[in-house]
């Protein structure tokens, strides 16, 4: 056993770092710092900055123009790119859509899509939820009817994650009402400019928009867009789902939020002496660091395996479970640290205008994030379906 | 022993409690919530009307109430609601000092305040005083006030302001703090709405002159008043927070039955009926906290204070869990801002902000116990 990095995988992490120093843009490092919210247009000039480096595509093979990196290199990024500020990837295309296409897809549709994917042409969301299909995704409804050389489609997705940004939806639709739950469903790809296509903002608890309603009135899709066979989505779908689960655990963004909390605690006051030197909030930032100790072996005891090509099955679960508890721990804390000033609502800070913040810069953000994080335990399925999986994969199916 | 309301306070629970479901609902509270004052005049006229502001402050200023057990009475039925008008502010804050300290002519405030057509605050934190009520470095010298006080809560619908000011002492000494009332005219303030509705201000105190005839109560002798009303205030809070917690639990029981997932209603999953089974366990300790914080309000000041940082801290760990799987068993529809239990959620939350947070009050609750 041996706990460190490996030479080539320090000599790969002193490179990233280089990188991230020499390219990220300072402007961008500090909207994310601040938590002050990131345009399309800023997300649009990372992807670009990364792709003329050729690591975009972390996890794609080098045919398609991936970097091919395995699962410790993708981590060293992410823990890097975290404390770095840098923006995340947006990972619809890149991480969610691509790997399915080149795995189940046609030469067309690779050699179509994953250029544009890279190239930024196309903005992909996904998707999958419904109102009444969420933690039980394949009861979904959105049904798609084949009429000659397209699909005609009808229903409603929700929760999709920055749907206004996108010119493309990959879906989850019904192609067989009778057949049982999973073996109806198929995974097509729509151009959301289609006429019969409604986007409609939601509001979350925090001000912000980041996920829609999508609306489909007799949408006319080229039967040439379903990806693989017909009522086989549902295979693909949970392919998928294994690759939104990389970086699952969170762990950069995790050490990155301990880390500003730690700075945060230095500069608060509390009974006029630093608030890092107050026992309580001192045991508090203790006891989750040692969680995040363990759980960043844990990652990275995956990650390894991950490499070596063991798949993970249930460890997913794990990490998807105690990394949003972390996570969500950390926000909590940032909010306490900062006492009053937590109080703000502060959506100029979320939406990016330069107005001065009320009480230190790095306050205002941090009552929106901790309530906006509560959907780390909700989505991707939820922690309670995480703890199903694990408890089925242990126990069997007892009746 | 008798843990009933008297007929008068179950007659103000009631009335107040049908008054806020009829004309208080989630469409009306989103528009005040989206409205510049953050607050509803007409609401506050009705509030008035019906006694609620009056409920508030004993015979002696006019009203018919303050006691423990009316604070409660009434901030459980705001707190159930989620309002977000500046009760606690004007009654509790400013109304409260105003009838402990105020002269013949400072009290006559009052009589408008029960009237419902003046509004008071309370400006005492300041950016490097956290939740300590002795720490105060803003200086009142030659007749002129420095300093700057951060989160005023309610001061943008204010009319009156009483500021807590250092005359003499270290900055975080108990004796040398005293009040004044100030026309908030008067002052230069930065105003925000708040995550949990209501608004706020910073206000900056650079050079303003105050006459002695602006001061409320003696010079330097402020800080055991300013004690009274914090446990005064932790009992509000605490009692919005349990009124919030019940609203919370109401919903959340209520999607239990009705959403349902992989062919049946969600509550089925035992998993989810544990969770809630400890979440009504916590609201009774809840319960008992608020009660004992208002039951023990006018005892003597160490069985007071002891009850109330008990109930504050116990509200902060008991609120957050509440809150949390509250959103977490309803899922996304939560997270919306147009959903009720998101505005429930939040004041919840936000809660744990004023007045001292759950560490805050673990310690001072410690330190009383060694006394």
């Amino acid at each position: 056993m041996d706990l460190n990095y490996s030479d080539e995988e320090r000599a790969f992490q002193a490179e990233v770092r280089t990188f991230l120093s020499e390219k990220l843009p300072k402007e961008m490092s500090e909207k994310v710092r601040l938590g002050s919210g990131l345009n399309k247009a800023d997300m649009e000039q990372w992807h670009g900055i990364l792709n003329d480096k050729g690591w975009l595509a972390q996890n794609w093979p080098k045919e398609f123009g991936g970097a091919e990196w395995d699962a410790v290199q993708r981590h060293i990024f992410e823990e890097e790119a975290s404390l770095a500020n840098a923006p995340r990837i947006v990972p619809f295309g890149l991480g969610m859509l691509a790997p399915v296409l080149q795995k189940f897809g046609s030469k067309e549709q690779c050699d179509r899509w994953l250029p544009r994917i890279l190239d930024g042409s196309d903005w992909w969301c996904q998707g999958y939820s419904e109102p009444g299909a969420g933690s039980d995704l394949a009861s979904l409804k959105t049904k798609a009817v084949r009429d000659g050389d397209h699909y005609i489609v009808n229903g409603q997705k929700t929760w999709t994650t920055l749907g206004q940004h996108a010119n493309m939806i990959f879906c989850l639709v019904r192609t067989d009402p009778d057949a049982k739950q999973q073996e109806g469903i198929s995974f097509l790809l729509i151009d959301m400019d289609t006429p019969g296509i409604e986007v409609r903002p939601i509001i979350l608890l925090d001000g912000t928009a980041e996920v829609n309603e999508v609306w489909f009135t007799d949408v006319k899709v080229p039967a040439e867009n379903l990806v693989g066979e017909e009522n086989k989505g549902w295979t693909y779908a949970k392919y998928l789902l294994t690759h939104e689960r990389a970086n699952i655990a969170g762990v950069g963004s995790s050490n990155a939020g301990l880390l500003a909390v730690k700075r945060m605690a230095q500069t608060e006051l509390s009974g006029g002496k630093p608030l890092i030197e107050n026992p309580h909030f001192a045991a508090r930032i203790a006891q989750v660091e040692i969680d995040l100790m363990a759980m960043s072996l844990a990652n990275l005891r995956i990650v390894s395996q991950a490499a070596k090509g063991g798949a993970p099955g249930l460890e997913a679960s794990m990490l998807k479970v105690k990394g949003s508890i972390i996570r969500q721990e950390i926000n909590d804390l940032a909010r306490r640290a900062v006492g009053t000033y937590a109080l703000p609502f502060a959506s100029e800070a979320v939406e990016g205008t330069n107005e001065a913040p009320f009480g230190p810069e790095y306050a205002a953000p941090l009552a929106a994030q901790y309530f906006n994080n509560r959907k780390l335990s909700i989505f991707g399925g939820s922690n309670e379906v995480q703890r199903q999986i694990i408890a089925k994969t242990t126990l069997g199916a007892m009746r | 022993m008798n843990f009933e309301l008297t007929e008068e306070r179950q007659m103000l629970q009631d009335t107040l409690r049908r008054f806020l479901a009829d004309k208080y609902d989630v469409k009306t509270r989103n528009t005040i919530l989206d409205s510049e004052s953050g607050m509803s005049a007409d609401i506050w006229a009705q509030l008035a009307e019906l006694g609620v502001l009056g409920a508030l402050f004993g015979e002696d200023d006019g009203g018919f109430g303050g006691a423990g057990f009316d604070i409660a009475v009434v901030f459980e039925e705001l707190g159930r609601a989620g309002v977000v008008e500046p009760i606690l502010e004007t009654c509790i804050l400013g109304g409260g000092l105003v009838a402990a300290l105020g002269n013949e002519s400072q009290k006559v405030l009052l009589e408008s305040v029960i009237g419902g057509e003046t509004r008071l605050a309370l400006a005492h934190g300041e950016p490097r005083s956290r939740y300590d009520l002795n720490r105060v470095e803003t200086v009142f010298k030659d007749g002129k006030l420095s300093g700057h006080k951060s989160m005023v809560l309610g001061a943008p619908n204010a009319d009156h302001i009483v500021i807590s000011v250092r005359e003499s002492g270290e900055v975080d000494s108990k004796e040398g703090i005293s009040l004044f009332l100030v026309p908030v005219s008067e002052l230069d303030m930065r105003v925000t709405p708040m995550m949990g509705g209501g608004m706020a201000a910073d206000i900056y105190l650079d050079g303003l002159a105050l006459s002695d005839d602006m001061r409320l109560g003696a010079a330097g002798a402020a800080y055991e008043h300013l004690e009274n009303m914090q446990a005064a205030a932790i009992t509000a809070i605490c009692a919005q927070t349990l009124g919030g917690m019940e609203n919370a639990m109401a919903l959340t029981i209520e999607y239990l039955k009705t959403r349902k997932q992989f062919g049946i209603a969600i509550g089925q999953f035992q998993a989810l009926q544990h969770r809630m089974s400890d979440m009504l366990i916590e609201m009774e300790q809840a319960r008992s906290a608020v009660i004992g914080a208002a039951g023990y309000l006018e005892a003597d000041v160490r069985l007071r204070d002891r009850y109330a940082s008990a109930a504050k801290n116990l509200m902060g760990r008991a609120g957050r869990l509440v809150a949390e799987e509250a959103v977490q068993m309803h899922g996304g529809i939560a997270m919306t801002q147009e959903y009720e239990l998101a505005h429930i959620a939040k004041r919840i939350i936000m809660a744990d902000h004023m007045f001292g947070d759950t560490d805050h009050h673990l310690e001072r609750f410690i330190a009383l116990s060694a006394a």
